[in-house]
């Protein structure tokens, strides 16, 4: 399992590969979930130039492992991997990686949603926009997506 | 006791400050650290909050040498 808050940037499928080469057992893992989340360069009807993401170094790592952790406790997968971005950003640039391995599909989308969602609620990451009016927080993180409820432990 | 109280985002540009040292005697919990930085102004609904990392409630205890965070909604991913 490995989990990274990094401010350069990163190629999702690279650290995809690198990772599954070197730390998963490929021989008895049969799926592989994977969420990208890119930079878009609009948003609420604005034009996004770059954005700038902050975040409060350690909570953030604690609080993704604790997501992991939990994610494992419900759904039985054997390895995941969760890359996220910080500081400044440009339209297309990748944002964050979650990939799950596991025996069965199921379990893979299942725990990859999950911890993506979870993220999104619960890592304390936030969003500055640098639009050509000036800048503004994201407020909310939601985008009218109610993600199904997980199963209970 | 000593609490340091850390603030981000929004919140750290309209408190115009990332982060402080609060030495009172009287701080049980956070809401009593959130009025001795706000001048006795209660804890806004909107306001996250963590002690030592996790988060936690206006009424979670405090105790001294803890690091005590307040931010906005969280927007990653």
């Amino acid at each position: 399992m490995l989990i990274e808050v990094r401010s350069d940037a990163f190629d999702p499928l690279a650290e995809l590969s690198r990772y599954q080469d070197t730390s998963v057992p490929v021989t008895n893992v049969g799926a592989l979930a994977v969420f990208v989340g890119t930079m878009r360069d609009y948003n609420e009807g604005s034009s996004v130039q770059k954005m700038m993401l902050e975040h409060y170094p350690g909570m953030t790592e604690r609080q993704l492992r604790n997501i992991v952790d939990e994610a494992r406790s419900r759904w039985p997968f054997d390895d995941a991997l969760v890359i996220h971005r910080v500081g400044e950003l440009f339209p297309a640039d990748p944002i964050v990686l979650v990939a799950v391995w596991s025996s069965h599909r199921g379990t893979a989308f299942d725990a990859c949603r999950h911890i993506l969602e979870a993220l999104k609620h619960r890592a304390p990451f936030w969003k500055k926009e640098v639009l050509e009016q000036g800048e503004r927080w994201v407020e909310t993180n939601t985008d009218g997506y109610a993600p199904a409820l997980p199963p209970s432990p | 006791m000593t609490i340091r109280v850390r603030y981000f985002a929004g919140l750290r540009e309209q408190i115009g400050r990332a982060e402080e040292r609060l030495a009172f005697e009287n701080l049980s919990c956070v809401a009593d650290v959130w009025k001795a930085v706000c001048q006795g102004k209660p804890l806004p609904g909107n306001v996250l909050c963590a002690v030592n990392m996790e988060y936690a409630g206006a009424d979670t205890p405090v105790s001294d040498g803890d690091e005590v965070a307040f931010f906005p909604p969280v927007t990653g991913g």
